[in-house]
């Protein structure tokens, strides 16, 4: 099928465009996809600063916006409407276009051969083009802003009938559209990468590299995968049919007898919650394939710079498993409110509760692995201990919002946006520039500056805070979501305070991402040059130039001998052993 | 037995699947292949996880034997399964480098194949020569109508790149550039084909 003269690379491409445009090379895609969705978390988190200074400061005179959104902002001044679009853009951006682009496709890409001992992915052409299919996504989800009606403006959820009917909200006119194409070539992307990750990870293990002997980071990201494939056709089967509700006339979500501006719907026979049902059933797996590569990552991060083995490895992958087997049986308890049957509610309140199970160890084993460790404190590390704890942060919110009795109060409150940010946006976030931080020198042959690295973090954490902690108390208080001024009501107007406290975080939040940005390409440019193994880990990426050349291996590939986390061995010489150091004689295989 | 044994103690060195020895000791072709099965299946049990809820949800549903031409389905349906037989055999000679059978047999289910599109285009005139749209029909609730369209179409699209799929195999059969491996990931996709039919089939035109 394809020449593979070394492997499974492709033979080394010479000219510019092979090399760094349209390259098969699994390094250079899993950086493009990392560049990607570094442009587009400069956008979504623009988006996000908007909404704050809506919030804050209602009715506020932006000129210069006007200019670039004549319908939605005129004037300057934001339309209601306009504020729905912020908030669906900025939730779809963030999921799909920068979490899961930088985790999933970018790290994936990158560490999947790297840390089993490949060449390249099983497919590295399919590889390429997955990539060639976010491009075109993220370039009409961002083209959306600017046709007729903005863009979508029915939640990333996209609820119907609100996205089902053009005329319901301006938003669901093109903007709709675009979105339901963008997602579908997101979709065929991502699948085409789980496909490449899956097989990649079963098929093409080096020597030696038993199952057992994975890094978690490979481990989390084959469970990510496996969610992916498993749950991302529910939601195509979804939009197809919504694709179809809106442009063919059919019902599949449009209830008879709706009245929309005065004027009847011409639909009948569909139901709206049928959506519900389909959207959370990708919805709430796609958490977790954001969430496990971010665990797994911290993971390793952990054990380099507590130089110890991660705690409860087996533990761990047990876990993992059950987590992925439960994550597709909870997606009702995003539901409560919708009027589902108490009986099923108890079901999904239950399944939510066996999930913090395996949620719990693993977060256990995450504490547990800084136990006696000789710790240290570099930024992937500091950020690595800030994954914890935003994970317990997080998932405290979570037991109160998994169960049906306080989630009815709770539902479609600030609280919900305080905790999933803490879970999707800062989990995910704080693992990702872990991992940059972690990975950079292998990435770029150069370190990134420490003390920059230092107060991006303690920036971070404290903006981290002081935003989502914040809301959680906005929602115990009752703030409804999704509102886009809150000065007309009398009871909220004493939170009023706590807005601008949550906004001047998210702008510390902001100042702190300016200086990884520089951070990253400054020491792109000028920072020290890095050795081939400058943490001093175990795993195989360590044992090749940096960067890696092409076939990440001159020579044979490596064989493995033992598990990925031999740190402070009794009778070694040094405090960490690679993966390819050969056993003594008294340790050999049986 | 040789072979794979000296693999087994060279490579394994301990635990299972390591170095490479996959779990299914199967080629990553395939094992893609079945995977993006896996997924394709999902995406129809979607599909018809959302017909069965339209269906339950509806006060009423047309009466299928005034509906449909069961002897029609009927055709359609041995002519599909009969093109599963012949691709099997095909698969099966080339496994055996019977290189002219592969291509008779691969010209055979391309037969099948295409007298089961055929079939089922003239049932979708019939239906809309009787006034059945995407919005309404006359047989009843018009998600009746919506869901027979974008389900038999969706099929029938994999039904029609199945038979590009053919083509391409079997020009390639023909003209001594397939191989083994090759063939029996096409065979792979159009049993899944047939597969999921025995599905849409008694969901939608018996029960």
């Amino acid at each position: 099928m394809i020449p593979t003269p070394i492997g499974n690379a492709t033979p080394h491409a010479t000219g510019f465009w092979r090399r760094y445009i349209f390259s098969a090379d699994h390094k250079v895609i899993g950086i493009q996809y990392y560049l990607t969705a570094m442009a587009m978390a400069l956008v979504a988190g623009a988006l996000a600063l908007l909404m704050r200074i809506q919030l804050t400061w209602p009715g506020i005179r932006l000129s210069w916006l006007g200019k670039l959104f004549p319908a939605g902002m005129p004037g300057g001044v934001m339309t209601p409407e306009f504020y729905l679009s912020l908030i669906t853009m900025h939730g779809t951006l963030m999921v799909f276009f920068v979490i899961s682009l930088a985790l999933v496709s970018g790290f994936g890409n990158y560490l999947i051969p790297i840390q089993i001992g490949a060449r390249d992915m099983a497919y590295p052409f399919l590889n390429m083009l997955s990539f060639w299919l976010v491009v075109p996504a993220c370039l009409i989800m961002l083209g959306s802003f600017f046709v007729e009606g903005g863009a979508a403006a029915a939640g990333w959820t996209a609820y119907p009938p609100l996205s089902a009917l053009p005329q319901a909200v301006p938003g669901s006119g093109w903007g709709q559209t675009l979105w339901l194409l963008a997602m579908a070539l997101f979709i065929v992307s991502f699948t085409m990468g789980g496909l490449n990750y899956v097989t990649t990870i079963l098929n093409l293990r080096t020597k030696g590299m038993s199952m057992m002997r994975l890094p978690l980071t490979v481990w989390t990201l084959f469970f990510a995968a496996v969610l992916g494939l498993l749950t991302f056709p529910a939601l195509t089967a979804a939009a197809i049919m919504l694709l179809f509700d809106r442009h063919f006339g059919t019902s599949f979500f449009v209830p008879g007898g709706l009245f929309v501006g005065g004027e009847i719907v011409p639909h009948e026979g569909g139901t709206p919650l049928l959506w519900q049902h389909l959207f959370w059933f990708l919805g709430h797996p796609e958490v977790y394939v954001l969430l496990l590569p971010a665990v797994g990552m911290t993971f390793d991060v952990l054990a380099a710079f507590t130089r110890k083995p991660v705690f409860g490895y087996r533990l761990v992958v047990i876990s993992l498993i059950v987590l992925t087997a439960l994550s597709v049986v909870v997606w009702g308890h995003h539901m409560f409110v919708s009027g589902m049957s108490p009986y099923l509610g108890e079901f999904f309140t239950i399944g939510t509760m066996l999930i913090t199970v395996p949620s719990a160890v693993i977060g256990l084993c995450l504490i547990a692995s800084l136990w006696g460790g000789c710790l240290r404190l570099t930024t992937p590390m500091l950020f690595a201990i800030g994954v914890i704890a935003l994970f317990g942060t997080g998932g405290f919110g979570g037991i109160f919002l998994g169960n049906a009795t306080s989630d009815i109060f709770l539902h479609g409150s600030y609280f919900v946006v305080g905790h999933f940010h803490f879970m999707i946006g800062g989990v995910t976030l704080f693992a990702m520039f872990a991992a940059t931080y972690f990975w950079f020198p292998k990435m770029f042959g150069r370190s990134m500056n420490e003390r920059l690295g230092r107060i991006h973090f303690w920036l971070s954490l404290i903006g981290f805070y002081g935003m989502f902690l914040g809301m959680h108390f906005l929602g115990l208080n009752g703030l409804p979501r999704r509102y886009y001024a809150f000065t007309q009501f009398e009871i909220l107007k004493p939170l009023q305070g706590m807005h601008l406290w949550i906004s001047i975080s998210s702008f510390l939040f902001a100042a702190a991402s300016f200086l990884f940005l520089f951070n990253f390409f400054w020491s792109l440019a000028r920072g020290s040059r890095a050795a081939r193994n400058p943490w001093e880990a175990t795993t195989l990426e360590w044992t090749v130039r940096s960067p890696p050349p092409h076939g990440n291996w001159e020579a044979e590939p490596p064989q493995v001998h033992r598990w990925a986390y031999e740190y402070s061995a009794p009778d070694a010489a040094r405090d960490f052993t690679p993966q390819t150091v050969e056993p003594d004689g008294a340790m050999a295989p049986k | 037995m040789e072979t794979v044994q000296t693999i087994e103690r060279t490579e394994a060195f301990e635990s299972p699947w390591a170095g490479g020895v996959s779990p299914f000791k199967t080629s990553w072709q395939k094992l893609m292949m079945w995977l993006f099965i896996i997924g394709d299946a999902l995406l129809f049990a979607g599909f018809l996880a959302i017909y069965g809820f339209v269906r339950l949800a509806s006060p009423s549903w047309p009466n299928r034997a005034e509906v449909f031409h069961l002897e029609l389905i009927a055709l359609m349906t041995t002519a599909l399964i009969s093109s599963g037989a012949t691709m099997a055999t095909a698969v099966e000679a080339a496994r055996r480098g019977h290189w002219r059978m592969v291509v008779r047999f691969l010209l055979l289910t391309l037969a099948g194949g295409l007298a089961f599109l055929g079939m089922q285009a003239y049932e979708w005139s019939q239906f809309i020569a009787a006034g059945a749209t995407l919005q309404s029909n006359p047989w009843g609730v018009p998600p009746f109508g919506a869901s027979f369209f974008l389900i038999t179409g969706f099929h029938g699209a994999h039904v029609s790149i199945g038979i590009v799929i053919l083509l391409i195999t079997a020009v390639r059969s023909a003209t001594g550039r397939s191989r083994a491996g090759g063939l029996e990931l096409a065979g792979l996709y159009w049993a899944f084909v047939d597969l999921v039919w025995v599905f849409i089939f008694p969901l939608f035109y018996l029960i």
